[in-house]
């Protein structure tokens, strides 16, 4: 565990430089414009964290090179997966031959209250399992059928999405007309999703294909029921973009209604279809993953009127400054509570602290993770005394590394769509005292003798929202590093092991 | 028996693939050849005037109604028809819904594993239109049609069809073993017609094998349902079948990797033709009749 590493912005450089010799010269030019160290910005500090670094210098958002490994989703992985797949009382088909449905089954820790087969359906997988004739001669039928199929054995499901695999897009079935068809003959939302896997460049354009697909299919719909028997209060807010992995959705809800602040829909962990057609008479859309759901807050805001804002609750800096800004958009009631519930768990914070900061301070931590962690994560860590050395998104846009000035500090390495040979690179040249990052990735570190901690599903463990899952964040992060297994990496003949230092 | 020749007809849309590979193929089996015509066409008509009626059951029908197609038995699909050919259709999905090239992938497959080539001298494909996609294209990869002939005209979309097959055949010329036998001229009696064949399939390094002339009679025969060989086989017409025939069988072996030509080289040679104009002679045109309206 030696760690042969030093700290500054020339080394970053230099690296960047050495692991991109190994690429032919057209690989190494497209892959050099991903790689950057954040630079020095005249920009006035984030008034939370007081960084202010400049980190959009670099290319995102576009095809990965072939050849390389790259652990990016695809459109489909992007609206089943992430924005549909949790919405816990409809029926999501994946549409198509039946591999992208397993393999995709439960890949989420959407944690739902239900109960499953009866009113609930996350944790089950659907498919219409398409054989050569349906390619041939289409699907449609076979989908109404499955649709009439699912109507009938699941009687309490209140609706069906259709996530598209990439033949529907190529045989060019008409997903629309079945749905159009479905929903007048057995009353219930139907939601066609043209979310091919084939269409752009990783799972981020799904989201916005299903954000759109809400829009189109649910917004623009007759009023159901659920939204006419709605009377809206004037504390009413969305939660937006909170998939609830590990519970983290409900370790957040109960701090915005501590405050006095009513949770009319968490999109779309734990969600009902209920909570989204309803959304739109909320007072305030709270946006936790921006990347993947700003596109309908937007969408909202111009058609409803109602405001958005992004806010973060991981770790206690962050979540004392959430809780405060989400509260001045309502009145001295709401904006006392907040100071009140911030006090209210100052203890457990202060305890947290006080036990674990002195295990982890100092030290360095690589995150790669999806399109809102690499950043927001960043603070918590910061709250235990850790710092982030590297950090990279799989699928964010420019916005996203705009935003990641505001967390991470000047001269630290920012890897975008980072390919598997250039993480393995960095991490064993930085050789941090911990990487966050996903499964594909964790076995590799463990092996380089580094301790991991998976930041997409929290590693079987979480919530790592709210105040309460801070405390278990915290936990985590020292159970990995301080695990005395470090100690005992290096065979007895070989130079002692430096993990105990 | 000789080994096994397969060969497969090719063109733009209406251009009469199917009554011309439906003639020759009959004038073949005068010649003694056994023959094997597998239509390629969702339509299902590229063996109507072999079997004297009109669709019958496809694999692709067939297949679906049973499941799969790996629960369909050859005979289900195989018919014999005028002297003795045989003919199967592989049939596909209405006009506007699933996908028909991946059928005729499906449906080849299901001939090669089931035998259907064995015991035959002669397998000709009949495939829709131009090549639009890689379904389309099965019968030109590898292993399969040895030889394409390309059913063209003289009007301009059966040129630009004509190359664009080609460029088909060229991309799988190298990895594959297809190449084009030749151009076939189904007359149009469109302006040197003959000459414009001779001179498209020169551009493609292949040759002009026979330029059919128009005749009625093809008509008349069709509308029985029959080959111009079963309806009068001592017509003129039948004999310039029995020629293309001939020149088919004695072509094997023969055939070229085309050389496509670009979109740029195909439009000049149309220009010398006087076919089409060129820039400056379509705006004088243009100008002339606005003037005279004037």
């Amino acid at each position: 565990m030696a760690k042969d590493h030093a700290n500054g912005t020339d080394d970053y450089e230099a690296l960047i430089e050495e692991v991109l010799e190994a690429y032919p010269a057209k690989a190494k030019k497209r892959r050099a414009k991903h790689l950057r160290v954040s630079e020095a910005t005249d920009e006035a500090p984030d008034p939370t964290t007081g960084i202010a670094s400049k980190c959009d210098t670099q290319k995102s958002n576009i095809k990965s090179i072939p050849g390389v490994m790259t652990v990016r989703g695809c459109a489909y992985a992007g609206s089943k997966g992430v924005v549909w797949g949790p919405v816990k009382d409809m029926v999501h088909i994946s549409h198509g031959p039946v591999g992208c449905g397993h393999y995709s089954w439960s890949q989420r820790r959407n944690y739902y209250i239900g109960k499953t087969g009866v009113d609930s359906f996350v944790t089950m997988q659907f498919t219409t399992d398409f054989q050569e004739k349906d390619i041939v001669f289409g699907g449609d039928k076979k989908l109404g059928k499955t649709i009439d199929e699912i109507n009938e054995l699941f009687p309490l499901a209140n609706g069906v999405t259709i996530q598209s695999e990439c033949p529907i897009g190529l045989i060019g079935d008409d997903i629309e007309a079945v749905a159009r068809e479905k929903k007048k003959e057995h009353g219930k939302t139907m939601v066609p999703v043209r979310c091919e896997g084939f269409r752009g460049v990783s799972q981020s354009l799904g989201h916005h294909i299903a954000n759109d697909a809400v829009r189109d299919w649910v917004f623009e719909q007759e009023e159901s029921e659920a939204v006419k028997a709605y009377e809206p209060g004037p504390y009413d807010v969305n939660v937006i973009g909170d998939y609830n992995i590990g519970g983290d959705a409900w370790a957040s809800r109960i701090l915005l209604e501590e405050m006095g602040l009513n949770v009319v829909g968490n999109w779309s962990g734990d969600a009902t279809l209920a909570e989204i057609e309803r959304a739109p008479k909320a007072k305030l859309n709270l946006i936790h993953c921006y990347r993947s759901m700003n596109y309908i807050c937007r969408y909202m805001e111009e058609k409803h009127g109602i405001g958005w804002m992004e806010y973060n609750f991981f770790g206690p800096t962050q979540i004392a400054a959430s809780l405060r800004a989400i509260a001045k958009n309502f009145d001295a009631t709401i904006q006392e509570n907040a100071e009140k519930v911030i006090a209210k768990y100052q203890p457990l914070v202060d305890e947290v602290i006080a036990k674990y900061k002195p295990r982890l301070e100092g030290k360095s931590v690589m995150l790669y993770v999806g399109g809102l962690r690499p950043r927001h994560v960043v603070t918590a860590y910061d709250d235990l005394g850790m710092v982030i050395a590297g950090t990279g998104y799989e699928f964010a846009h420019n916005d996203d590394y705009k935003r990641t000035g505001h967390y991470v500090k000047e001269g630290t390495l920012i890897y975008d769509d980072v390919t598997g040979y250039e993480l393995e690179k960095f991490i064993e040249k930085i050789r941090p005292d911990l990487v966050g990052s996903g499964i594909k990735e964790k076995y590799p570190v463990q092996k380089m003798g580094i301790p991991f901690r998976q930041m997409h599903s929290w590693d079987y463990s979480g919530p790592y929202h709210g105040y309460d899952g801070f405390a278990i964040f915290a936990r985590d992060m020292d159970l990995a590093i301080n695990n005395p297994v470090w100690g005992m990496y290096d065979a007895p003949w070989d130079k002692p092991a430096i993990a105990a230092e | 028996m000789s080994e096994l020749r397969q060969i497969a007809f090719y063109g733009k849309g209406g251009i009469g693939k199917s009554t011309t590979s439906q003639n020759t193929l009959a004038a073949l089996v005068e010649m003694g050849q056994k023959i094997l015509i597998v239509g390629c066409d969702p339509k299902a008509d590229s063996t109507r005037l072999i079997l004297n009626s009109k669709a019958q059951d496809t694999v692709l029908h067939l297949a679906a109604e049973m499941g799969s197609v790996e629960d369909l038995e050859l005979e289900d699909v195989l018919k014999v028809g005028y002297q003795d050919i045989k003919c199967v259709e592989s049939g596909g999905p209405e006009p506007g819904v699933g996908c028909a090239g991946r059928g005729v992938i499906t449906s080849i497959n299901f001939l090669e594993e089931n035998g259907a080539y064995d015991d035959v001298d002669y397998v000709s494909y009949d495939v829709l239109g131009d090549v639009v996609c890689g379904g389309f294209a099965m019968p030109i990869r590898e292993n399969k049609a040895q030889e394409i002939y390309i059913v063209m005209s003289g009007e301009m979309m059966a040129l630009y069809a004509a190359n664009n097959i080609s460029k088909g055949i060229l991309k799988y010329a190298n990895s594959g073993g297809v190449r084009l036998g030749g151009l076939i001229c189904n007359e149009r009696q469109t302006d040197k017609e003959l000459e414009l064949a001779e001179a498209m399939a020169a551009k493609l390094g292949s040759k002009l094998i026979h330029f059919v002339p128009r005749d009625n009679i093809v008509q008349h025969a069709e509308l029985r349902r029959q080959t111009v060989l079963q309806y009068a086989p001592d017509s003129a017409q039948a004999d310039e079948y029995r020629q293309l025939a001939k020149k088919i069988h004695e072509n094997s072996g023969k055939g070229v990797i085309p050389t496509p030509v670009t979109m740029d080289e195909l439009e000049e040679m149309l220009m010398e033709f006087g076919i089409m104009q060129s820039e400056e002679e379509r705006l004088a045109a243009i100008a002339a009749s606005e003037a005279q309206a004037g």
